[in-house]
């Protein structure tokens, strides 16, 4: 991955961070906000300059950090993401819409004209394209931050990372190994639930199983994840294929792991479609 | 149930100072009374408890938080547990945890640094240490501890936070009178039977336990709880259960030549085919009592200013695992599936002189997706070409309809 050299760091006193928003929910930009007690020492060691989630003062570019959040769902999104690419050094997409599509990328396995005339009264009006896709499908990107929404602890860490030339630390090994080392019993063997832990990354802490439910898969795939194993094996006992779909087709459903897993044990839909 | 003689015997009388070498009979009640001098003398009691639809490993307070009436049941994936009304204390086999996540803990700050003025100050954090009695500690297990203790605490590099912990760590064992299906310490010679290393050992009788000490410590507890020696009749009671539990035990690895068959066939088609199913998740490493990998990471601040050294609980599973300046070494399922079963079977005798495994069978009830290790060793005993002989895993109904091929 590219970092900022230490020549650059040099010549940056304070670098300029920049937070843009494609199709997305907000709820990532927020987990910067949330940092409330790492936020003053976050303005000390960087300069925020466009962020309209806190300040509706903006700066131009050009910015040495942007994090770029929200996936690429119109005409003018698609055309929009060059201009930032452009204008920012070093660019983190953050959360599930900017990596891999979000939720709204359902919209891959449906018909665009559908949904239009379902929702809008003038869908005349609507500049849509047919698919929700994630960043990185539309122009090179220097690292991806997983989840929906992302840990902000993650998200400090990779801003550290970049601070100081190194590679940021974000595991991609499965939740399972997260669940094991808070002591969380296993549902997927002791109830029987349907979950993603073993196929899904870290980041979250394993939250979901800790409190009985399956994991969602948040995070994405998780590094060689082998979801037909699994979801062989929860077809095979009582999980059913309606059952197990819409589960990896959630939040990462576009995300190429989870997306082959799910059309392959649903053959009846549409294949997703990745630009 | 098994029946015992009714011959009626005299009750040998109260011994002031209980000896090693002699078993003794205590009332279930004095289980209770055990737990209290236990946390009088400053000890955490750590014992089996229903907790999630599970028996885990949790501070026991009072006798009523054991799992009375709980059996389990468990197979490849599976786990259970059921209230059957029974009024045995200790009638299950091995959950979930172990004893390693007290002793190893899954994460331990190992040191700090703070700069000042350009200065850095490096420190070792002093490691609070707490004091287990581990209370049901299976024979396997006791076998497990021995394992970890050759890591952590012999040759040139002794585990600080695990000497702390175990040195004062007091063992109350119990003999096991039921097996589960995936129990198989007669393989390995770890079981069912405790024989060393424990403070205290108990057989739990219908109305009573059997109880033994082969400590000083252990033998101290006992004088305070003044037990009557145990009659025949009791020991009897004691050996039945226990030779039930031998009878249950249905799984067998063959331990024949396990190093040289495994190290001799590290390119078995079997490999191939394991890894097909493996999910490389790593609950399998996590829930083995040996296992004992760790990744070390400095946390540092935003300013630079303080940083962290944090030890975690890691797996050989794990892609990063095997990350080194040349990429990763280990780089598909199949190869990290062969290492850990490689080094749990073959080449643990040459680290550490014994196997790695104690036939517990955590591994296969918690594999997500049910891969028995017995099995992959039997497979793998088998010529490459009969393998393809071997009954391939039955396809379900619901499987039938993926007709689409989507492999990469």
């Amino acid at each position: 991955m590219n970092t900022l050299n230490s020549e650059e760091q040099a010549v940056i006193a304070k670098p300029r961070l920049a937070v843009f928003k494609f199709a997305s929910c907000d709820g990532c930009q927020l987990q910067l906000l949330s940092c409330e007690d790492e936020l003053l020492s976050l303005a000390d060691s960087l300069e925020i300059v466009h962020f309209l989630e806190a300040t509706s003062r903006i700066e131009s570019g050009p910015y040495d950090i942007a994090l770029v959040e929200g996936s690429i769902t119109t005409y003018a999104d698609r055309k929009r993401i060059h201009e930032v690419r452009h204008q920012s050094k070093f660019l983190i997409t953050i959360g599930a819409c900017a990596t891999a599509g979000g939720i709204q990328a359902l919209k891959n396995w449906g018909d665009r004209n559908d949904f239009l005339r379902c929702v809008y009264a003038h869908p005349e009006y609507i500049e849509t394209l047919a698919t929700s896709t994630a960043i990185a499908d539309h122009i090179p990107v220097d690292f991806e931050l997983r989840g929906c929404p992302i840990n902000r602890f993650q998200l400090l860490e990779v801003l550290r990372a970049v601070l100081a030339g190194r590679k940021p630390r974000t595991p991609s090994h499965s939740v399972c190994l997260d669940c094991k080392r808070r002591g969380s019993v296993c549902i997927a063997v002791s109830k029987d639930e349907a979950c993603l832990g073993p196929i899904t990354q870290s980041g979250c802490g394993a939250i979901c199983p800790a409190f009985n439910r399956g994991c969602y898969g948040c995070f994405g795939p998780a590094s060689q994840p082998n979801c037909d194993s699994l979801a062989d094996w929860y077809l095979r006992g009582r999980i059913s294929a309606p059952k197990l779909v819409p589960l990896l087709r959630n939040f990462n459903s576009n995300a190429a792991d989870f997306r082959t897993c799910g059309d392959r044990v649903d053959p009846s839909s549409d294949q997703g479609v990745c630009e | 149930m098994p029946t015992f003689s009714t011959k009626s015997q005299p009750v040998k009388p109260v011994n002031q100072q209980p000896s090693m070498s002699t078993s003794y009979r205590i009332p279930k009640s004095d289980l209770q009374r055990l737990i209290e001098l236990l946390r009088c003398d400053g000890y955490t009691v750590v014992g089996p408890k229903v907790e999630d639809d599970a028996i885990v490993y949790a501070e026991i307070g009072h006798i009523d938080e054991l799992p009375k009436g709980f059996r389990n049941s468990q197979d490849p994936g599976k786990y259970r547990v059921e209230q059957t009304g029974h009024k045995n204390l200790f009638e299950f086999n091995v959950g979930p945890h172990s004893w390693k996540q007290f002793l190893f803990p899954p994460r331990a700050m190992v040191a700090s640094g703070t700069r000042e003025a350009n200065r850095w100050t490096f420190e070792t954090p002093p490691e609070q240490q707490p004091k287990f009695a581990f209370l049901g500690v299976r024979s396997c297990e006791l076998a497990a501890i021995a394992i970890q203790d050759r890591i952590f605490l012999q040759g040139s590099y002794v585990d600080p936070i695990y000497k702390a912990r175990r040195e004062s760590a007091l063992i109350i064992a119990i003999n096991c009178t039921v097996a589960a299906s995936t129990c198989f310490c007669t393989s390995m010679k770890t079981g069912p039977k405790c024989r060393i290393g424990y403070d205290l050992a108990l057989t739990e009788l219908e109305d009573g336990f059997v109880i033994q000490s082969e400590t000083e410590r252990g033998r101290s507890l006992l004088t305070t709880l003044k037990p009557d020696e145990a009659i025949d009749k009791d020991l009897e009671e004691a050996r039945i259960l226990e030779q039930r539990a031998v009878e249950q035990i249905s799984k067998q690895l063959d331990t024949t030549n396990i190093r040289d068959l495994l190290l001799g066939n590290l390119e078995h088609p079997r490999w191939d085919e394991v890894s097909t199913r493996c999910l490389s998740c790593t609950n399998c490493t996590m829930v083995c009592p040996t296992c004992f990998c760790s990744s070390v990471s400095e946390v540092v601040d935003l300013t630079g200013d303080s940083v962290h050294r944090q030890r975690e609980w890691d797996s050989c599973f794990n892609l990063d695992f095997s990350y080194t300046a040349n990429g990763i070494v280990r780089n598909d399922r199949r190869s990290r599936y062969r290492q850990w079963l490689t080094h749990k079977l073959a080449s643990w005798y040459d680290q550490f002189d014994s196997s790695g495994c104690v036939g517990c069978g955590r591994c296969i009830t918690w594999c997500p997706v049910g891969i028995d290790l017995t099995e992959e060793v039997a497979a793998i005993r088998q010529p490459p070409s009969s393998n393809r002989m071997l009954p391939v895993i039955a396809l379900p109904n619901a499987t039938c309809v993926l007709t689409k091929e989507t492999k990469e």
